[in-house]
């Protein structure tokens, strides 16, 4: 892995507190059209899958996307990247802004961002070899021309993600889930990014399984430098990964802040209520919780509620404003935790 | 507490067209009345092959219960008449699955598919079998139910179906509840709905429920018992502040050092993880399936599959299938004795 393939020029940024910036989202929106008509196809609504969103990755850490599913996070990752085309907001990226770059410029920043899906299954080709998926973003880049080298890198790769470096000339179809997963990440660290979208890269494994993944992507970001944006909806792993943890609801960000912070003293209803519904492996600890129960669903993106997005489920909504535009902002609670809620910030 | 089912010996196999999966090797336990028996395991373990022997849902071919017994009350399941046990099935032992709706009929309203089994079973006419459907409806926590009856499964969400599911299952008073998974599929402030709900209804309709499921969190909360399968095997159980508190098995211990917990700060160290992969159960190893993983294994372990027995010091109905005292990793003086005979 000694040859590593030559990046493009970072411009760094920093916010006020002088902390460099990876990624700078703010006020991002997706929106999904509905569509009807037979001959004559119409608009008739739009599903808000992400509404507004805006944070801040800095360099080197975690910042966990936690939310039930349908709440945008995967969403709002994959629009981060790119990969869906954002219907407003800005996404800057080490200072350059994504949303208006196209083409090759594009190309050359998708570089140092990549992505490890959560379907190991889905998300690899079946009829590509091993070795042809973890080089296939080294030829498109045009990294490494040599084939011998290009070779010896590949196999360098499988050898650091835990494979044998034997089962180059291997099939997905010939490895397990757990296995799988490391051929999706080498494929993300080929090109040696800074940052990578890790859509719950473990949801789809074994609980025996997780943790070896998990400390996999924890060596990795500590010798790479790397800096993650980790989706998952498993809070324990979330506190277990991440520095920073933002928690989504219905295409926002309802609370934002150091994991620990939040964890402990969380302050919007529905982190409240999604912290209590986590189960503990502990029958002693079980048996003694007060849980709150949520009632109902979670409403459609297609017509969220007006007011507050929470109102329609949350045990504590005053009537009134509440259930009244607009929404609520999110407020910097103390230092770093910032929450949206009316019943939280003083009105 | 009486003896509601007695499972001896039950083993199950798949003979497909890549070899003989071993999926399910001599399964043996008791399940008492009212008792909640949580079953953990990971995909293959033969958690689900086992409870669908149970209720003779395998698809044979090519599937096939080679052997065991299954005592319901003192008849053997297994020994029953396809009519038989058609009457056995959704009566006294009901079944919810993980996907609801793959386990609902699209095309039917949900009102037909609750009273069939009310009509089929309990010899109730239209309009008593509707009566009672929208009082189960009501029951799992669905309002407007009479007007929910004349709905799809497609018009109500993940978590309402799963409900739907759940009336369904109870339509007819059953003694034994069988949850393969039933919240694997629903996020985690409707999983905690449903499992308040299971845990209400238990109470009211004084059931014994077999919860099979990969979540050591959710199984600790509602189990009585914790049953821990592994390479088609039980590897250790027992009453689940046993299992939890004092565990014994290498594979059970490994499994919870694993996790993280949410509910406690400082869980930045490194993970514990388990080495290696779950066996192909197509080539099960000889001895323990656990020991190609497992940081304490001496020779014998390769060689012979532990019996379940009680560890040292441990509780009499918490049993393990080790040769090794995990709490200070010697070798059991089973291990030994065995060994020169």
């Amino acid at each position: 892995m000694s040859s590593a393939p030559a990046a493009a020029p970072a411009a760094t940024t920093h916010d006020a507190q002088g902390r460099e910036l990876v990624v700078s989202v703010s006020n991002l929106k997706k929106h999904f059209p509905i569509s009807s008509g037979v001959i004559v196809q119409r608009q008739v609504g739009a599903v808000k899958a992400v509404d507004g969103v805006s944070f801040n990755v800095y360099k080197g850490e975690t910042l966990g996307l936690v939310g039930e599913s349908g709440c945008g996070k995967s969403t709002t990752g994959r629009t981060v990247l790119q990969l869906y085309k954002p219907t407003a907001g800005s996404v800057k990226f080490e200072g350059h802004e994504l949303t208006t770059m196209g083409g090759n410029e594009l190309r050359n920043m998708r570089r140092k961002m990549q992505m490890i899906f959560q379907d190991p299954f889905a998300s690899l080709n079946p009829r590509m070899s091993v070795g042809n998926i973890v080089s296939e973003p080294l030829k498109i880049h045009n990294v490494i021309q040599n084939k011998v080298e290009l070779q010896e890198y590949v196999e360098a790769l499988l050898q650091r993600v835990g494979l044998n470096p034997y089962y180059v000339n291997r099939y997905p179809h010939e490895f397990s889930g757990g296995q799988r997963q490391r051929i999706g990440i080498a494929r993300a660290l080929a090109l040696r990014p800074t940052f990578i979208v890790a859509d719950e890269p473990i949801s789809a494994l074994d609980v025996s399984i997780q943790a070896q993944v998990v400390n996999l992507l924890e060596d990795l970001q500590e010798e790479f430098n790397l800096t993650y944006l980790f989706i998952a909806h498993d809070l324990s792993m979330v506190r277990h990964i991440c520095d920073r943890v933002a928690v989504m609801y219905l295409g926002k960000i309802v609370e934002i802040g150091p994991t620990d912070v939040v964890y402990d003293n969380p302050l919007h209803p529905y982190t409240q209520a999604l912290l209590s519904a986590v189960p503990v492996p502990d029958p002693m600890v079980e048996r003694n919780r007060q849980r709150i129960i949520l009632k109902g669903d979670v409403p459609s993106p297609a017509r969220p509620p007006v007011g507050c997005n929470f109102n329609t489920r949350c045990p504590v909504a005053l009537s009134g404003i509440c259930y009244q535009d607009p929404d609520p902002e999110l407020v910097e609670m103390e230092p770093g935790h910032f929450v949206a809620c009316h019943r939280v910030t003083p009105f | 507490m009486g003896v509601l089912m007695e499972v001896k010996n039950l083993v199950t196999r798949f003979y497909t067209q890549e070899g003989v999966v071993y999926a399910v090797n001599d399964v043996s336990y008791v399940l008492n009345e009212r008792e909640t028996l949580g079953v953990v395991g990971e995909s293959g373990s033969g958690k689900s092959v086992h409870a669908l022997s149970i209720m003779r849902l395998i698809a044979m071919p090519p599937g096939k219960i080679e052997k065991g017994e299954v005592l319901f009350q003192g008849r053997d399941l297994l020994k029953l008449k396809n009519e038989e046990m058609r009457l056995v099935r959704g009566a006294e032992i009901a079944m919810i699955f993980q996907d609801p709706m793959t386990s609902l009929n699209p095309v039917l309203t949900i009102g037909t598919q609750i009273t069939e089994a009310l009509k089929l079973h309990m010899g109730m006419d239209n309009k008593a079998a509707t009566e009672r459907a929208a009082e189960l409806l009501t029951m799992v926590g669905i309002p407007d139910a009479k007007r929910r009856l004349k709905n799809f499964p497609h018009q109500f969400s993940g978590g309402m179906r799963q409900r739907v599911m759940i009336a369904m299952a109870l339509s007819c008073n059953p003694k034994l509840l069988i949850a393969d998974e039933p919240t694997t599929a629903l996020d985690v402030t409707i999983q905690a709905q449903i499992i308040e709900l299971i845990k209400n209804l238990r109470d009211q309709f004084g059931m014994a429920i077999i919860w099979i499921s990969h979540d050591l969190g959710v199984v600790a909360g509602l189990s009585d018992t914790v049953q821990v399968m592994y390479g088609g095997r039980i590897v250790e159980r027992g009453p689940v502040e046993e299992v939890f508190g004092d565990t014994r098995h290498p594979y059970t211990l490994g499994l919870l050092r694993s996790l993280p917990r949410h509910d406690t700060s400082n869980n930045r160290e490194r993970l514990v993880q388990i080495e290696g992969a779950p066996p192909d159960m197509r080539k099960p190893p000889t001895g323990c399936p656990f020991a190609p993983r497992c940081t304490y294994k001496i020779a014998k372990c390769e060689e012979q599959m532990p019996p379940l027995m009680p560890g040292p010091e441990a509780h009499e109905e918490h049993l393990k299938a080790c040769w090794i005292d995990v709490r200070n990793g010697q070798p059991l003086p089973e291990a030994m004795e065995t060994q020169h005979v």
